[in-house]
């Protein structure tokens, strides 16, 4: 089903719940809008759509900078209070090179363990170096650039690739 | 719990003072700030409000907790009705702490406004499952099954539990080697009188002694005779051994598999797995009958040997068994870089096999979009990745094979210089120079091949691990210790507050669900509603994350999964026959059944007369995916197959929604005779194959948002009003119609 995008003129709100209230082209206002990335992994600013609680497709922005001040502001708060995928600094230390295996790592947001239920939750991104981390609680831990990791994490790392 | 001393360690002190007659009712231990940055906090509740180290709220009758999660975290929020108050976020790791919270929460809070004491929480249970934990036991045995222990590094001593059968064969074939291996020794031991009793005197001028001379040549061949029969013995008994073992692991391995939940299955890729039962155990096998066998009598050989060594001559002995040390250093060293080198070359192999598994398959796919360059070139990067990992690995294993041969050299060397030192000073014969010589090739010929005993067990064990991954995996639906013999089932169901989450998406949010024997439910909603899941869970392909199932009073997790599933006839969107003839695909569910009772399930489902018109009848075979029926032709096979178990749960997962609307009318009719005094749970595409149904349940995102028969719903005009207008707007607007829904279908398959 391909439907054109939505993209003319709206605005967006924030009320006394948290919420995010749009209003779009025909004066409706909807309540309890949320903004996901189309390409959340290999292109996060390229499309962003606005989805109503129902699920239904509010909005289709194809980029954050042809936004009002405002409406960009909202939803990048909205965006980054969804989005939790911690980036991995460095490996401090593995409970054991065999799966499951406890991960003690550093992110860019704070320490933390993570646990790694099998080789195959480690997925290979299309970005060269790049990987993305599934730890048992379903949480998703990012690596940028393995090559880029300091020797030790890169050693432990190889174990698992 | 009335004083803040019940709070775990490190957070006694974390909350402010509490009032006078204030009880601390449940806490809960957040792990991420406001910012989403991992770091620790404690949020309380107490009969009189909600509070953290800086802040607290009254428990008014307005205030309202309530809990959602994505991509991985969990978040309450607190609001007052009118506007948000406090939002706490944490990993999806403490869930069930935050559950138990907020079910605290609401209890406390209802109690405050009715004025009535808290309801008192129902004995001990599970605080993810809800189910009542037994008294005897501390921790949810549903629940308490997460596997986070690696295995041992020593995994190949794990495979004694496979070798415990066959411990006498193992024990005859240790003696025969035991008895091989002094037989081999004999002969270096006679060529010293050889030497110092014959050719020396001869060599002074002395005729040499011919019977002592047919004595030692006549011991070299016994020895040699003897050690061969011995070796013979021994190699035929132990591979015997090892063969069998092999075939118990891949036997245990294929069944522990076959235990495994969906769950399972849906993680991995078939490849992977079609290699690690086929390669890996063979590799083990191999290891098993040839290589540890080697190093066994490589161990018994160089102990022997030293012993002789030492008892000829100790000095001379010591020399020879200097390079000894600096081997096993090498050895050592190069192990590490080894092991992980094959367990990379493995998941690269089982890589490369992924790509095959993925596109034959799906090899109608891969033409129709013209995309072969594109699997080749795949293909060809996994086989590149493949060769740069052995590259790697063989700059290290190429240099390790000539290193110990160099040593070996300058080993006998050394020999020599001492050897010769010592005869010219008269402390040795040449015969005892030339048994050591001729000892020591020995000796270093199995050093060499014992340096390869690294790599073999290194492969062996990296194959062992990876069997043991899957032996060691708990089934995440796994039989009850004790299990409860299910009652008589008369086909009613009873789905509690039901929530389901498959990795950190929640699929299944708060089911309720009270199904009654004999009924037919029709689900109905958009893709993605949970439907499908929520069948099977009903099945129990997979567990529920919270709440239960219940049949007959029993919850589903607590009876074992064979059993109950005798019960279910599942009839799914696209049939699977296994390769066979149609009847053992019929009787696949109930072998023993008899030819009558097959046809007359063959002809209920309306299957009978094409079976007929197939070249042998209903002992036709039909291929993998049984490529020489139609869709229909197949639907009905399965149909009957789920008829002939007679079951009394039935479950129609989209059963018609892969056929034209002719064949969809014989199905249908088919479906009819199968339905009938049945419980059953239909899924349906079109809502017009539904109207059989006694209820409709619609579903949205995960929850049950209306329940009613169709003229109920429609009079309703919310979610089921508009699926059917669309519906039936589409049938209007045919042809653009018939090629979306085609699509989809394509889809979802």
């Amino acid at each position: 089903m391909s439907r054109a995008p939505i993209t003319g003129s709206f605005s967006l709100t924030r009320n006394l719940m948290g919420q995010l209230v749009f209003v779009g082209a025909d004066g409706t206002a909807h309540e309890g809008v949320t903004p996901v990335r189309a390409f959340a992994l290999t292109a996060p600013d390229a499309g962003i759509s606005l989805m109503s609680s129902e699920s239904k497709e509010l909005q289709w922005i194809d980029s954050l900078d042809s936004l009002p001040e405002n409406e960009r502001h909202l939803i990048t708060e909205a965006l980054a209070q969804h989005e939790f995928m911690p980036i991995i600094r460095r490996i401090l230390s593995v409970s054991s090179f065999a799966t499951p295996s406890t991960w003690q790592v550093e992110t860019d947001r704070g320490a933390t363990a993570l646990i790694l239920k099998s080789e195959d939750d480690i997925r290979r991104l299309k970005s060269p170096g790049g990987l993305l981390i599934a730890d048992g609680n379903g949480l998703h831990f990012m690596i940028r650039d393995r090559r880029d990791l300091d020797a030790h994490s890169q050693r432990i790392l190889k174990r698992f690739l | 719990m009335t004083a803040t001393d019940t709070l775990p360690e490190g957070w006694q002190t974390a909350l402010p003072p509490l009032n006078a007659g204030e009880i601390l009712l449940a806490w809960l231990e957040l792990d991420l700030d406001a910012n989403l940055n991992f770091r620790t906090s404690l949020v309380a509740l107490t009969n009189q409000r909600i509070l953290t180290a800086t802040e607290s709220w009254p428990l008014t009758a307005t205030a309202h907790l309530h809990h959602v999660d994505h991509a991985g975290v969990g978040m309450l929020e607190l609001d007052d009705g009118e506007k948000l108050l406090a939002r706490w976020r944490y990993t999806l790791g403490r869930n069930p702490a935050a559950l138990q919270f907020e079910r605290e929460f609401n209890r406390q809070r209802d109690s405050q406004a009715s004025g009535l004491p808290p309801p008192a929480p129902v004995a001990a249970s599970c605080p993810i499952c809800q189910l009542p934990i037994p008294a005897d036991e501390e921790d949810c045995p549903n629940c308490a099954r997460e596997l986070h222990t690696p295995p041992s590094t020593w995994t190949l001593l794990r495979l004694w539990r496979f070798a415990q059968p066959y411990k006498g064969m193992l024990l005859a074939g240790f003696l025969l080697t035991l008895a091989a291996t002094a037989a081999t020794l004999v002969p270096p031991y006679l060529t010293m009188p050889l030497m110092d009793e014959v050719l020396i005197p001869y060599q002074n001028g002395k005729p040499i002694d011919t019977t002592k001379v047919a004595w030692l040549l006549s011991g070299l061949l016994g020895a040699a005779v003897f050690a061969w029969a011995l070796g013979w013995a021994r190699t035929y008994i132990l591979a015997l051994v090892s063969e069998r073992i092999g075939a118990d692991l891949r036997t245990a391995t294929y069944e522990h598999l076959l235990k495994l939940s969906l769950e399972y299955f849906g993680g991995k890729r078939t490849g992977d797995l079609l290699a690690r039962i086929g390669t890996e155990t063979d590799r083990i096998n191999v290891f098993l009958s040839l290589h540890l066998l080697d190093f066994a009598t490589d161990i018994l050989m160089i102990t022997m040997t030293a012993v002789i060594l030492f008892t000829i001559n100790p000095w001379l002995a010591l020399v020879t068994l200097i390079p000894l040390p600096i081997i096993g250093w090498l050895i050592h060293m190069v192990r590490d870089k080894l092991r992980t080198g094959f367990e990379q070359i493995d998941r690269v192999w089982a890589e490369v096999t992924s790509v095959l598994a993925d596109t034959i398959p799906g090899i109608r796919v891969v033409k129709a979009f013209a995309q072969e360059a594109r699997e080749a070139q795949r293909f060809r990067e996994a086989n590149k990745h493949n060769l740069e990992v052995n590259d790697r690995l063989n700059r290290v294993w190429s240099l390790f094979a000539p290193t110990v041969g160099l040593l070996t050299e300058i080993g006998v060397l050394v020999v020599w210089i001492f050897g010769i030192w010592l005869i010219a000073h008269d402390r040795i014969t040449v015969g005892v120079l030339t048994a050591f010589l001729a000892y020591i090739s020995r000796f270093y010929m199995r050093l060499d091949s014992m340096s390869r005993i690294v790599s073999t067990t290194q492969k062996a064990a990296a194959g062992a691990k990876r069997i043991f991954d899957i032996l060691d995996h708990v089934s995440s639906v796994p039989d009850p210790v004790k299990p409860v013999a299910l009652p008589p089932l008369k086909g009613g169901i009873k789905i509690e507050n039901v929530h389901f989450r498959y990795g950190n998406r929640a699929i299944l949010r708060g089911i309720d669900l009270d199904i009654q024997p004999g009924e037919m439910i029709g689900l109905v909603g958009h893709s993605g509603s949970g439907k499908s899941t929520l069948v099977n869970l009903i099945c129990r392909f997979y567990d529920v994350s919270e709440g239960g199932i219940r049949v007959e009073g029993v919850d589903l997790r607590s009876v074992a999964v064979a059993d109950y599933r005798k019960h279910i006839g599942l009839v799914l969107q696209e049939p699977f026959l296994f390769f066979g003839t149609i009847a053992e695909n019929i009787a696949y569910g109930k072998p023993d059944a008899t030819r009558a009772e097959i046809v007359a399930a063959a002809r209920a489902a309306h299957a009978h007369e094409f079976i007929l018109r197939q070249p042998y009848g209903y002992d036709s075979l039909v291929g993998e995916r049984g490529q020489s029926l139609s869709g229909g032709e197949r639907q009905r096979i399965s149909i009957a197959r789920a008829l002939l178990i007679d079951p009394k749960i039935l479950i129609l997962d989209e059963a018609t929604s892969a056929v034209d609307t002719e064949t969809e009318y014989e199905i249908q009719s088919a479906l009819n005779n199968l339905i009938r005094g049945r419980t059953t749970i239909a899924i349906a595409h079109r809502l017009s194959t539904l109207r059989r149904a006694d209820r409709l349940v619609v579903m949205d995102r995960g929850r049950i948002v209306e329940i009613g028969n169709h003229d109920e719903l429609m009079a309703r005009e919310d979610h089921y009003y508009r699926l059917y207008m669309a519906q039936s707007k589409q049938l209007d607007e045919l042809p653009a119609l018939g090629m979306e829904a085609g699509m989809e279908n394509e889809v979802v398959a």
